[in-house]
């Protein structure tokens, strides 16, 4: 579901080689690393405020695969829209 | 019990009476739900003003309270993340601080999320007052199996920790001890702030250099610093003005270089905590499930969660009607009317117009909207259960989906969902939404919400009009007025705000038992300060109503208000209204049931039969826009004051009047001509 973002540019590919993917396309269960975040400022600052910085570990609570999901970063569960999440570069945890 | 200690504390601290001239001030901050309201309620009691931060809409709230014969004020900071200038609360925050420099900052820090609640220390330890760490909810984290040491913690900040379960009193004496060995300097204090992540550090010591000697007073040199790197917009503002024009042009093409740079401060704040939670966490928390991973499995289920959603409002409204109703007939037979009679008979040697004054202009009109009380707190109440046990940000989760048909997101549900009961507190509601921009669209929407005074309205008039289907009828308006809100909410969302939704992302904060008397306090507090605010306007409101609708002659039916719906019918021909209809409409403006016992005494019905009438009187057209009309009609002038209250703004509030008038308008005439098409 998570192509379907508008704010994703069309010429970024979409999984990278390495397994980097927008937080929305991680399931329920997976865990993964921050490893970018692209948003305007005042998004930025907050996302973060709230801890996903570069190399902070995320994994997802819950993921229906469509409305907003809900994420475990540094010890709090955060709820974000899709549209949100999907700007959270994350690197999957190799299993 | 938890009462014991509570007490004891109580008895230790006198809640302080009056201002002391030499008394210390502490400023509390700390993140939303982290047990900062029940630590200030503790310490200052009834004794606390609410009121605004000048200029802004944010709730300010301060205190007195005496401990060993010393005099303290406190000040509660609003409950902020960080102090980033992204939100009125994070600047109000910082800026007292900063302007006020307060001798001691406690930073309420909840232990069962330390990483989190740390963020906010690792900014308050760079800005110039001392900082003392109160570690609330101790309890709680050793029930999840963690250990924490608070010394080490301690001498890992530089900051003094004091332990403490604020709820049950515990740790606050120590607290209070601690804030006064700061103040004498008996502690020595001497904060070991943040880096920033090491890429930056050549970057941060160049702007430094650069805006060395030009940063304005009482603004330290190396936080300003920082806080340009974050791309703060109001430090950048400033230094723009206190900075030379040339140095300036440096400063900017280094910050326009690094526009990332506020990740690595970020980066840098997290890197800071992580060594002081390895340091002072001895044992993690247990992998173990915890309640609110339990609950959540259910309450943030796309089905169940919305199931649940639904049986916690659906007990409000029956608390509503079971309680408030009755409790407002109530009032109403016996205060009201009560007072209204002593009052009339007290004042039966005076001139008729002064006694009418009295009695129906401000006993009436004022009563009216006192009636609602009943109603108000209820709904205070369940707002603060449900923001206090943490539910709140679960109802926005779950809503989140369906608000976006509105423009909105999930936060904006609950404050307009209370609309169905009262279009006050579902303004006043608003206040939970962060982002100013949804919280200026719900606001504007929440008087469109039909409240049970509207609706009193449709349940005295519709079977009149329309017998048997009048049920249907009643819903029909219901969920057209529901359409009219979602195709408002998206239009308003597009021309003012140019579509862009607030961004959505929240803390779901862990569940905990309600404390009753931070519930208690917030019901008193909102209902008490609503009441002395919007008091005057509601006041000047009745009287003027009441005199336009007795002047000159003593009787309705001659009086300014009936001239003023004659001058009005050509209006209100469009949507087949008489001046009856109109005069009707407009005494609704002090509450919305009153059109109904304004028709009752243009018709000389008094209650029985007056619906009957009106059936015989108008057409079934001109009933079903009447209604229509009313339903989106200017809102009660209680609400009108909880507008410009909330929004702070007497052009925003006009504004947003003239809209729902010209909506109820166009809507009433547009159905008037199709119930005629239709041969109603």
């Amino acid at each position: 579901m998570w192509h379907r973002h508008k704010s994703r540019r069309s010429s970024e590919p979409l999984e990278t080689a390495d397994g980097v993917v927008p937080l929305s396309a991680l399931g329920t269960g997976e865990h993964a690393v921050v490893v970018e975040l692209s948003a305007g400022h005042g998004l930025l600052a907050r996302m973060a405020s709230l801890g996903f910085t570069p190399g902070a570990p995320v994994s997802v609570i819950q993921n229906f695969g469509r409305g907003p999901l809900i994420a475990l970063v540094r010890d709090t569960r955060i709820a974000l829209g899709r549209g949100e999440a999907g700007r959270i570069m994350v690197r999957r945890n190799s299993r | 019990m938890t009462v014991g200690p509570v007490q004891a504390v109580e008895q230790a601290i006198r809640n302080g009476s009056e201002l002391a001239q030499s008394s210390v001030v502490v400023a509390l901050a700390g993140r939303p739900n982290v047990g900062k309201s029940t630590l200030f309620n503790l310490l200052t009691g009834l004794n606390q003003h609410v009121g605004n931060w000048p200029g802004k809409t944010v709730e300010r709230k301060a205190g007195y309270f005496t401990f060993d014969d010393r005099t303290y004020e406190l000040v509660d900071l609003p409950g902020t993340y960080s102090l980033t200038a992204n939100s009125a609360e994070e600047v109000v925050a910082r800026e007292y601080i900063i302007r006020d420099q307060p001798d001691v900052v406690i930073a309420m820090v909840d232990a069962a999320t330390l990483e989190r609640s740390l963020y906010l220390v690792a900014e308050l330890v760079t800005l110039p007052a001392p900082v003392v760490v109160g570690l609330n909810m101790i309890d709680v984290a050793r029930q999840e199996g963690m250990e924490i040491e608070p010394d080490v913690l301690s001498a890992a900040l530089g900051v003094p920790v004091v332990p403490m379960v604020a709820a049950k009193g515990e740790g606050v004496r120590e607290l209070l001890v601690v804030i006064d060995d700061v103040v004498n300097g008996r502690v020595p204090y001497s904060p070991k702030p943040p880096q920033i992540r090491a890429d930056h550090q050549a970057v941060l010591k160049d702007i430094l250099e650069l805006i060395g000697g030009s940063v304005p007073a009482p603004y330290p040199e190396d936080w300003v610093a920082l806080k340009l790197l974050e791309g703060d917009q109001e430090i950048t503002k400033l230094m723009k003005r206190s900075v030379a024009e040339d140095i300036w042009e440096h400063v900017y093409a280094i910050l326009r270089d690094h526009d990332d740079a506020l990740v690595a401060v970020a980066g840098g704040r997290y890197e800071w905590i992580g060594r002081m939670v390895r340091a002072a966490v001895t044992r993690p928390k247990a992998g173990q499930i915890g309640l609110t991973e339990r609950l959540d499995r259910w309450a943030t289920h796309p089905f169940w969660g919305v199931l649940i959603l639904a049986g916690i409002l659906g007990l409000a409204f029956w608390l509503t009607y079971t309680v408030g109703t009755p409790l407002q007939d109530l009032l109403d037979a016996y205060v009201v009317t009560g007072l209204a009679n002593l009052v009339g008979a007290w004042m039966a040697g005076t001139p008729a117009w002064l006694s009418g004054l009295v009695v129906e202009g401000i006993i009436g009109g004022v009563g009216a909207v006192i009636t609602f009380l009943p109603i108000l707190v209820i709904f205070f109440a369940v707002m603060g259960i449900l923001e206090d046990v943490g539910y709140m940000a679960r109802a926005a989760y779950v809503m989140d989906g369906f608000m976006h048909l509105m423009g909105l997101h999930g936060k904006s549900f609950l404050p307009l969902f209370l609309g169905f009961g009262c279009s006050v507190p579902a303004i006043l509601g608003a206040r939970v939404i962060d982002s100013k921009r949804a919280r200026l669209l719900t606001i504007f929407l929440a008087p469109l919400i039909p409240c049970t005074a509207r609706m009193a309205v449709i349940a005295f008039l519709a079977p009149a009009f329309f017998g048997s289907s009048a049920m249907l009828v009643s819903w029909g308006l219901v969920l057209l007025v529901l359409a009219v809100i979602a195709i408002a909410g998206v239009l308003l969302n597009k021309l003012m705000f140019h579509g862009e939704r607030a961004a959505f992302i929240m803390e779901l904060p862990l569940y905990h038992v309600p404390n009753w008397r931070t519930i208690g306090l917030l019901m008193w507090q909102r209902s008490l300060s609503f009441l002395q605010k919007a008091g005057t306007l509601i006041l000047v409101v009745s009287v003027v109503v009441w005199a336009l609708s007795r002047l000159p002659g003593g009787e309705l039916g001659s009086s300014y208000l009936a001239a003023v719906g004659h001058w009005l019918e050509p209006v209100g021909r469009y949507m087949g209204l008489d001046w009856r209809l109109i005069v009707a409409l407009l005494a609704s403006f002090i509450a919305k049931e009153n059109s109904i016992a304004t028709l009752g005494v243009i018709f000389g019905t008094g209650g029985g039969g007056l619906a009957e009438t009106l059936a015989a009187t108008y057409s079934t057209a001109t009933g079903l826009a009447f209604l229509v009309t009313q339903m989106l009609f200017i809102p009660c002038v209680a609400t009108v004051a909880a507008i410009r209250q909330e929004t702070g703004s007497w052009r925003w509030t006009l504004f947003n009047l003239a809209f729902l008038l010209a909506l109820s308008l166009v809507a009433g005439a547009a159905v008037f001509w199709l119930a005629q098409i239709v041969g109603l």
